[in-house]
């Protein structure tokens, strides 16, 4: 077994629920809610890791959490052997761990030509970048574009090509871990395929390890080795992407699964349903936190946490997991 | 079959510095009494401009070079302003993608849905009765509290469901569906597919859905059409363009899906190149430019040629032509 | 990379006739200041009390005043004390409120607040009334009239580049330079003042004319240039005690005050319209 690049324990973030004056009289528990509550994974060397979940399930929270944009409220990170909760050298460590943002355009500084961006994290870090203008020449034809696209602006740029100028960029000091939100947000299906296939043939040339934040469940066989399912800021089911897309154990896993609408008038599946919306994080449910919404919930589902149960490869934290036969 | 809504030629050109953008090109479209036709396209296809368009709302530097735009049999290019407003909101009605821009946020629910009401002659208490009512039909819980509610006190696929309920109020002939599950979640876009379905049973409005999700249309639509570059280049029965795609871009479309394939796929598929420059665009064929399949003849016009009945597409090699 | 931002700016204020007349305006004017010496008929102080009071003629193209000056001279000269205060009062007071801005809207929340205090306090104050309690504490002069002005406007610098930088500050490329490893001051100078930049420089165009416009006031009411000054608002002064005999001295004077704030006016609209994307057509 390879060794993991990325350990996370136990990791919570909060955020402020309340302001000003009404934070300094509520009780203390109640100033804060947990927008990630006890993640814990790890991120094999080289592995492809993608974690879906819909809007609030705290995805972009925990790629944010892991490159340090967003304080820990509790637990560990670990980076090969660098603790991240314990005030790291982040410029160091930003160097090897580059981060790819959801907007392909908004995330390009809107005054700087596509030469400076891609030169950026040479700046940045200090780092020579031999003849300037051919390293940047070169990063670019590495992520499919050519040189004419030095001197444009990023509101000249299409989507995708704005993506592979972000691509380009985030490659250039050779990083060892790629934090990506959501890479195929903004564009459209016909050039989504070359984005992708892009970061495919990069991950293995290079031998990176990604972690890719998504919740596009079309594209997740096709980039991903593994998939952490997130509900509520929780990892309710995590395994390698086939088992648990075609033998989902967890019912949320199962409902979204099956709430991705086919593009073939013919086949009609079964589909689940799910009543209701995922809840607020002000008011986390009792017991199981999914139960509210769940098809299969049992009385005592309310009552009892469940804890995240290993399995073979892969973990699902439900009392009455969907067997494998059924 | 009686048509609600025929598009017949629309042309739309908007003046910017570098001369005309010729963002919709002889698009013809209908929407039969009862049924739901989706639009399906990518960016740059001309969707927005073709809303704007039928609403008869669009911009200062838009401009309709031809083509018409009828609403059972009513003509709305060039009818008085007055006409048109009258018509907006009653019969042709617009779910937009967000919610939470289209609902006024400093005005309760109950308010916004009074206030489109204001044609009505009937009680304040009839009007409250028949917006709870429909609160309740959309699936809100609690509908006659939820009046009272401001959109922000509600959560997104909630507001979508008030956006509908406003939508279809005043039970429109025509409903158009802009992109309405595109900003929400999996498990609350087929609840909202669901929702539209049911409500067009029950209320009988034509619905014309724009998505550029090809599922969500396969799952919804009874027709598509198949938008690219201003040009309309498909249309048929959901079945028919999706299990035979007779214009290269719909193949390519729906070979990109993803979604499709149930393996793990090497190399992805996508479709190589960039949108023609619709300021001029290039003679002939729209697509030829991407397509495989480009012949010598492509450098003419292709007409709509028909695949069988009620599917045709815009391409040379169509309906058995030459291929 | 400005070069080219230039470039294409300059191009497009070309194309636009209000901007071509507001540039006109403000050119002349600059050509007045540099070449006063050159284009003044008569010395400015030469006193011809045989001439006092004559009204426009060939001699003197817009007459004198009491003190037989010729007024056409006094303006020219007028012109660069205008020209001066304007530019010194609005670069100190812009540099200063950029500063502050910025510290505000990318700092600390607690700075964020204090600043906000200082810039809200300071634009209660009415102009003229911080004015004149600062003219009884410092002496009669250009260096008073530019420290009220910097005074009073630094804070409506401070506000506009704090909100901009504000809203940057979430922006998804400022969090990519930070996943970066970008230091705060990179942030700051790299990726956040080039893009206050166009909305700051559109209000220190708007405000050029109103710092002349307090200078002329201060002289007028006479807290601003020492006596014999040709500042504008001292022209003006003038003129105003003359006005029912000779009313040419206080029509002069007021001219070229119009055709100022008239120009930096115009010219401040015109870039707006020109540096706000929303405004602007893509090219």
């Amino acid at each position: 077994m390879t060794q993991p690049i990325l350990k996370l324990r136990d990791v919570v973030v909060e955020f402020p629920a309340l302001r000003g004056l009404k934070a300094l009289m509520a009780p203390r528990d109640a100033r804060h809610v947990q927008a990630l509550n006890g993640i814990s994974l790890e991120v094999m060397r080289g592995e492809t890791l993608a974690i879906v979940g819909e809007s609030g399930s705290g995805k972009t929270t925990l790629a944010r959490a892991i490159n340090g944009l967003l304080p820990l409220a509790g637990g560990e990170i670990w980076f090969k052997d660098i603790a991240l909760h314990q005030r790291p050298d982040w410029h160091d460590i930003r160097r090897q761990m580059a981060m790819m943002f959801q907007d392909p355009v908004g995330s390009l500084s809107p005054r700087k030509t596509v030469r400076d961006l891609v030169l950026e994290p040479f700046a940045i870090h200090g780092r020579k970048a031999g003849n300037p203008t051919e390293t940047a020449a070169r990063l670019l034809e590495d992520a499919g574009l050519n040189a004419d696209f030095l001197n444009r602006y990023p509101h000249q740029l299409s989507g995708g090509q704005a993506r592979r100028v972000g691509v380009a960029r985030a490659l250039a000091l050779n990083p060892a871990v790629v934090l990506a939100d959501e890479p195929t947000a903004g564009l459209d299906v016909s050039v989504q395929g070359e984005i992708l296939n892009l970061l495919n043939a990069i991950k293995a040339e290079h031998g990176l390890t990604t972690v890719i934040i998504t919740h596009n469940l079309n594209i997740l066989r096709h980039i991903a080795d593994r998939i952490a399912v997130m509900y509520l800021g929780r990892i309710v089911e995590i395994g390698p992407v086939t088992q648990i897309m075609e033998a989902p154990r967890h019912p949320y896993t199962a409902a979204l699964m099956s709430a991705n609408p086919e593009p073939d008038p013919t086949t009609r599946r079964e589909r689940i349903i799910l009543s209701g919306e995922t809840p607020a994080l002000t008011s986390r449910p009792t017991g199981c936190e999914f139960h509210p919404r769940c098809p299969v919930a049992r009385d005592d589902c309310s009552a009892r946490v469940p804890e995240l149960t290993q399995s073979g490869p892969r973990a699902v934290s439900c009392h009455y997991p969907i067997s494998e036969n059924t | 079959m009686t048509e609600t809504l025929t598009v017949d030629g629309l042309t739309v050109h908007y003046a910017t510095r570098e001369g005309a953008l010729q963002a919709l090109r002889d698009v013809d479209l209908n929407v039969p009494a009862g049924q739901i036709v989706g639009i399906v396209g990518e960016s740059g296809c001309g969707k927005s401009t073709l809303i704007n368009a039928l609403l008869q709302l669009m911009s200062e530097n838009a401009r309709i070079a031809a083509g018409s735009v009828t609403l059972e049999g009513e003509e709305l290019v060039g009818a008085p302003s007055r006409r048109l407003r009258d018509m907006r909101g009653r019969d042709i009605s617009v779910v937009f993608q967000d919610p939470m821009t289209s609902l006024n946020p400093v005005l309760t629910i109950g308010r916004q849905m009074h206030d489109i009401q204001y044609r009505e002659k009937i009680s304040r208490a009839e009007k409250t009765r028949r917006a709870a009512d429909m609160l309740g039909r959309v699936g809100l819980p609690d509908p006659v509290a939820k009046l009272d509610a401001y959109p922000h006190e509600l959560s997104g696929g909630q507001r979508q469901r008030v956006a509908i309920a406003m939508a279809v109020l005043m039970r429109p002939k025509l409903l158009i569906a802009d992109e309405p599950t595109t900003a929400l979640d999996a498990t609350l876009e087929v609840q909202i597919i669901d929702l539209l379905k049911e409500l067009q049973r029950e209320i009988g409005c034509a619905i014309l859905f724009i998505s550029h999700h090809l599922g969500v249309i396969a799952e919804l639509c009874d027709r598509v059409v198949v938008m690219y570059a201003g040009e309309a280049v498909e249309e048929g029965p959901v079945a028919d363009v999706f299990n035979t795609p007779s214009h290269p871009y719909t193949a390519k479309l729906i070979e990109c899906d993803p979604g499709r394939m149930k393996t793990k796929a090497a190399l992805l598929p996508a479709i190589p190149g960039d949108l023609p420059d619709l300021t001029a665009p290039p003679t002939g064929c729209i697509f030829r430019d991407r397509c495989d399949k480009a012949a010598e003849i492509c450098r003419t016009s292709p007409t709509p040629s028909a695949v069988t009945g009620a599917h045709w597409a815009r391409c040379h090699f169509a309906g058995g032509g030459r291929q | 990379m400005m070069d080219r931002l230039k470039h294409s700016l300059i191009g497009r204020l070309l194309a636009d006739p209000m901007a071509v007349f507001a540039m006109a305006i403000i050119v002349g004017l600059v050509i007045v200041a540099v070449f006063a010496d050159v284009i003044s008929p008569h010395d400015h102080t030469a006193m011809n009390l045989a001439d006092r009071f004559a009204p426009p003629s060939s001699t003197y193209w817009l007459g004198t005043d009491n003190l037989g000056r010729d007024t056409f001279s006094r303006l020219a000269q007028g012109s660069r004390i205008a020209l001066y205060v304007a530019l010194v009062a609005v670069s100190i007071s812009g540099l200063i409120g950029l500063t502050l801005g910025m510290i505000a809207g990318f700092g600390p929340r607690w700075l964020d607040n204090v600043l906000l205090f200082v810039f809200d306090t300071l634009r209660a104050y009415p102009t003229i009334i911080l004015a004149l309690a600062l003219a009884a504490l410092l002496p009669r002069g250009l260096s008073t009239v530019i420290i009220v002005v910097v005074i009073t406007s630094f804070s409506e610098y401070g506000r506009v580049v704090r909100t901009q930088t504000l809203s940057l500050k979430n922006a998804e490329f400022i969090l990519a330079e930070r996943a970066m490893g970008a230091s705060a001051a990179r942030i700051v100078f790299h990726h956040v003042l080039p893009n206050v930049l166009g909305p700051f420089f559109i209000l220190a165009a708007m405000n050029l004319p109103v710092v002349i416009t307090i200078e002329a006031g201060m002289s007028f009411l006479g807290i601003g240039v020492p006596p014999g000054t040709p500042s504008w608002g001292a022209t003006l002064k003038d003129g105003f005690d003359y006005i029912r005999n000779t009313p040419w001295i206080i029509i002069a004077g007021g001219l070229p005050l119009i055709l100022v704030t008239l120009g930096f006016t115009f010219l401040g609209e015109a870039l707006r319209d020109q540096l706000d994307p929303k405004l602007r057509k893509s090219r």
